[in-house]
């Protein structure tokens, strides 16, 4: 499909972990508003999820760009599926449609 | 020169007809990344981004109310503004906050 070395390793990422954010920095330390924000809300549904630095290689950093045909980070995946980038997140959250997507896929079983 | 906001101005209302549109310059909370940005410069790793050169105009938010959207979920609908935005992302535009809605949801919201 391409020559970019990163492209194995985010299909590993994402089909090894349930729920993968691909963000600037880390969930302990975000790089970034718009990532800390998606890291904010996976936590405060106590989801748990893999975290990736796009800042570590620029292979990544680019990659995952056009792995998901997606030209912003952060990005959200959930088994495997693109879920969006920051503002889909946060409005998902907002209207209950993320937990109930998370629920229905298996990944999050508090109330 | 237009500006990049004109720029976007003028291709989502040809793109999408817009009933409302609304594009905010956010830049200015964001001249904190200029040093970020410059750090990983000088560790031979900022290519490939918005520049830094003082002129703003990096980070922006866009609320689009159109039919356009009608039917599409909400990856398609960014999607098409991403596509239209190609290439104003590439040159400048680091951050891009959209909010799209058909006029019907934004009745409702």
């Amino acid at each position: 499909m391409t020559d970019n070395p990163a492209f194995q390793q985010i299909q590993n990422d994402i089909d090894t972990n349930d729920v993968v954010v691909f963000m600037k920095g880390t969930s302990q330390f975000p790089q970034c508003g718009f990532s800390a924000a998606v890291v904010q809300v996976l936590n405060h549904f106590g989801v748990p999820f893999k975290d990736v630095n796009v800042l570590a290689s620029d292979d990544m950093r680019q990659g995952i760009k056009d792995f998901s045909n997606w030209p912003t980070i952060p990005q959200l995946y959930v088994k495997g599926e693109f879920v969006g980038g920051c503002d889909i997140v946060r409005e998902m959250a907002a209207n209950g449609e993320l937990q109930q997507m998370l629920k229905d896929k298996g990944v999050m079983t508090a109330a | 020169m237009p500006t990049i906001r004109e720029r976007m101005e003028r291709k989502l209302t040809d793109a999408f007809a817009p009933v409302t549109l609304e594009i905010k310059d956010d830049s200015h909370k964001h001249a904190g990344h200029a040093d970020r940005i410059a750090a990983l410069k000088d560790q031979g790793r900022g290519e490939g981004h918005a520049p830094i050169d003082g002129g703003g105009e990096t980070h922006f938010r866009v609320a689009i109310v159109s039919d356009a959207f009608e039917g599409k979920s909400r990856v398609q609908r960014q999607r098409m503004v991403f596509d239209t935005l190609k290439e104003e992302l590439q040159e400048r535009i680091h951050a891009l906050q959209l909010k799209t809605m058909t006029p019907e949801e934004a009745r409702t919201e």
